[in-house]
């Protein structure tokens, strides 16, 4: 029997390049089709709301920003057991430490998939409210989805080119196109904030 | 030692003890309270340290849209967002929705706020009562025979189950993967319970968590996907296929089935599992009635859960509307949202101008013009702030007050209101509690209090699904499939310049979003979160909100391990993940704790 296969991006597309995972999930099912053991999911910023997509899954693949500590635009690939230890590598948003715990906890229940493979990015901005992906994070989604097709084949799942199922994908007027162009500029909104998380506006 | 228009004696001499979280979606929040030598607290300050801006954002967007985005700005209450968002912009369009929609939203809204309330009590503020790690110790012969005194009717309750969790959280805590446990001050005297009770308070923990991922499964059904459920200005964006084989997606018998099934389910857990245990919880906590704040005082609630579509009136709504100042539960007033004297926001103490001091401003004129400054007794530097000063600014979160009284809003606000208004279904639950924890009413004004009526309240709302449920099958059977209503879905319909807004109950309190539109496209959006009311700073006349006011008078047993005050704030449910920092009076760190 074929795998049952979740491919998921994570983040919150409201924070510039933490918006990253989303956006992989979203050009991987604009670009490409897969049988039907293959979810493709926006897992946005939830937590435990996401175990139930866990329990039915044999093998996870997660896209999402990760502060490695490395150069902007790095992708790192991580697997298995060493998954969760780079989720929680910095904790800058909840939905990283979230994951870390959906992961622990579907371990705890015993509906972990067994395979497990985090392609992540490093990001450039996170504190810029409202901002898209930065061009150095956006020009890594082909590559990471590239590098996901070619896990996935390894898995069992071959991807045929085209539109897939966009049934789990978020609304189109959040999709990175949408959400980008239509960004009221500076003037208009107020980017600048907390100076502790925006300490170059001081 | 100055008194707060609202009644409370603050003293800022003591100890200063700063708990800073870092977090980013609903708010980042910080609080800092000063004890004294007993290590009780006698001044709290608490602050939001994060810009949101979901106003700004938004400007210039199309308003059919706004939801999608409202629903991006929190981790956990996603849908009621959106749901305020699409309320606001068919109240400026004058859109009526369908019964169908009335009902499936409301579904939607209960499903959120059970499966919210769920977790919140297992997941995130239980451990503030239970220790885990005690759960160890306990005898699965007793805590069986325990669990069949709290609980006769919950079925999983042999020696064997119990003996089987504990070796699974064994084993799990033995292999290093305490994650979930992790930081936890577990030999603190603060922790009451029996080894018995907490491994029967554990076990449900990981029952909770199987039974949260079926709730969910009704917003996947109805919303399309989850998360981040589908919402549509006109009504619902699922269609009704019941009488034809039907569209892909489309709701039919069979999924209704499956809806029915899981709202059985929870409402099992809730009656079975939940309510028992707050009580059996409660019971070792009964001397532990802090954390009040200004429940006693005033509260809000705007209602929510409409009998009827496009009826907000009082009357009409299953979750209760209504204020109560100063503390006269003889009176309840009814609320108006348009009412330019009633909702206003201040910021004398936020970082935040309008330009001149002690001005409100209602949410239509809301306006989010940041001004970040510390006060001049505050330490540290604007990016590294060691203590705030509360006489000067000290939030991104504004003062929102309803005719100039902070107000508490959640959980414990709305049983309060309901109980005053003589809301039965509220009134029977609150009685019942009461009589069975053998606790005087004035108990409901405390930490426990707004644990307990999160419990009632699931159950309650459970009833309330299976009412919406019914509706929903026989309107369908009755031969209407209708859930949209689309006529004024062209902006060409739309007026030049129109204002709506839209109010919601959020499983942490009332939620309120303002729009103005013009030439089709948002001109102006203001959001005033529960968190707003509860965490609001101090005002212009110096009242505390409610966070503060919770935390006051409360004895630490450890005040370099803040048990209590994580216990009191988590009961607000706020929807952030937080790191503390315990600061010693040099300012030196004294140790760090992750925050549920």
């Amino acid at each position: 029997m074929a795998l049952r296969i979740l491919v998921m991006g994570i983040g919150n597309v409201l924070w510039a390049d933490e918006g990253f995972g989303v956006r992989c999930v979203e050009h991987l099912s604009e670009n490409y089709k897969f049988e039907p053991h293959v979810t493709v999911l926006d897992g946005g910023t939830q937590g435990l709301y996401l175990l139930p997509f866990l329990e039915e899954a044999d093998a996870l693949l997660v896209f999402d920003a990760i502060d490695y500590g490395l150069a902007p635009g790095t992708l790192k690939i991580v697997e298995n057991d060493e998954v969760p230890r780079f989720m929680g590598a910095k904790k800058m948003s909840l939905h990283q430490t979230g994951f870390q715990d959906v992961i622990a906890t579907a371990q705890l229940m015993g509906y972990c998939p067994e395979a497990l493979t985090l392609i992540g990015c490093q990001p450039e901005e996170l504190d810029d409210y409202g901002g898209g992906l930065r061009d150095i994070v956006a020009a890594q989604i082909e590559p990471a989805v590239k590098i996901a097709l070619e896990k996935l084949a390894i898995w069992g799942a071959v991807a045929e080119k085209g539109r897939g199922d966009d049934s789990m994908i978020a609304d189109p007027s959040i999709q990175r196109s949408a959400y980008e162009k239509g960004r009221p500029d500076a003037a208009e909104a107020c980017r600048t904030g907390d100076d502790r998380f925006f300490p170059s506006e001081v | 030692m100055a008194t707060t228009p609202n009644g409370f004696d603050l003293d800022d001499s003591g100890r200063r003890i700063v708990v800073d979280p870092v977090t980013r979606i609903e708010g980042h929040m910080r609080c800092e309270v000063n004890v004294d030598d007993d290590g009780v607290i006698r001044n709290a300050v608490s602050t939001g340290t994060m810009w949101r801006g979901l106003e700004v954002i938004l400007k210039g967007r199309d308003p059919r849209d706004a939801w999608a985005f409202a629903e991006r700005v929190c981790g956990v209450c996603t849908g009621t967002h959106a749901l305020t968002s699409v309320r606001a912009v068919e109240d400026a369009l004058k859109i009526d929705i369908p019964d169908n929609a009335n009902s499936i939203r409301n579904l939607m809204q209960l499903a959120l706020h059970i499966h919210d309330h769920v977790v919140h009590f297992y997941h995130l503020h239980a451990l503030d009562w239970v220790n885990p790690v005690n759960a160890l110790r306990a005898d699965p012969k007793a805590t069986s025979e325990l669990q069949q005194a709290v609980s006769p009717s919950h079925p999983m309750s042999s020696p064997g189950y119990f003996r089987d969790v504990q070796n699974r959280l064994k084993k799990f805590v033995e292999s290093g993967q305490l994650g979930l446990f992790k930081n936890g001050y577990w030999d603190n005297p603060a922790y009451k319970l029996s080894a018995e009770a907490d491994l029967m308070a554990t076990t449900h923990y990981l029952e909770a968590l199987d039974l949260q991922k079926e709730i969910v499964k009704i917003h996947t059904i109805f919303g399309g996907k989850n998360p981040h459920p589908n919402w549509l200005v006109g009504g619902v964006p699922c269609p009704i296929n019941v009488h034809s084989t039907g569209a892909v997606g489309a709701i039919n018998i069979e999924r209704l089935n499956l809806v029915e099934t899981i709202i059985k389910q929870t409402t099992d857990f809730c009656r079975n599992v939940y309510i028992p245990d707050v009580q059996a919880i409660g019971g070792f906590y009964k001397s532990w009635l802090y954390g009040g704040g200004i429940s006693s005082q005033s509260v809000l609630s705007y209602g929510d859960i409409p009998e009827h579509p496009n009826d907000f009136s009082a009357g009409q709504l299953h979750l209760p509307r209504g204020a109560i100042i100063n503390g006269n539960l003889n009176e309840v007033h009814d609320v108006d949202i348009r009412n330019p004297d009633e909702i206003q926001e201040f910021v004398d103490h936020s970082w935040y101008t309008y330009g001149e001091p002690g001005k409100g401003l209602h949410p239509w004129d809301g306006d989010t013009s940041p001004k970040f400054e510390l006060g001049p007794n505050a330490k540290g530097t604007k990016t590294n702030i060691k203590q705030l000063d509360e006489a000067g600014k000290y939030s991104w979160i504004k003062a929102p007050r309803w005719r100039g009284h902070p107000m508490e809003v959640g959980p414990l606000a709305r049983y309060i209101v309901g109980y005053a208004a003589g809301h039965e279904d509220i009134k029977n639950q609150v009685d019942g509690f009461l009589r069975t924890m053998d606790l005087p009413f004035d108990a409901v004004f405390s930490t426990l209090g707004r644990t307990a009526a999160r419990a009632l309240e699931s159950e309650y709302q459970c009833r309330l699904m299976t009412h919406f449920m019914n509706k929903l099958i026989t309107n369908i059977k009755n031969g209407d499939e209708n859930t949209a209503n689309v006529a004024k879905w062209d902006p060409s319909t739309w007026p030049k310049e129109v204002k709506g807004v839209g109010v919601t109950e959020a499983p942490r309190g009332a939620l309120g979003h303002w729009i103005k539109i013009k030439d089709g496209r948002i001109e102006n959006y203001q959001a005033v979160v529960p968190t707003t009311w509860n965490g609001s700073p101090r005002d212009t006349q110096g009242n505390i909100g409610a966070f503060e006011a919770s935390l006051m008078n409360t004895p630490m047993e450890r005040p370099e391990e803040p048990v209590e005050i994580l216990r009191t704030l988590h009961s607000f449910d706020p929807c952030l993940a937080c790191s503390t920092h315990v600061m010693s009076p040099d300012g030196d760190e004294l140790s760090t704790v992750k925050v549920r």
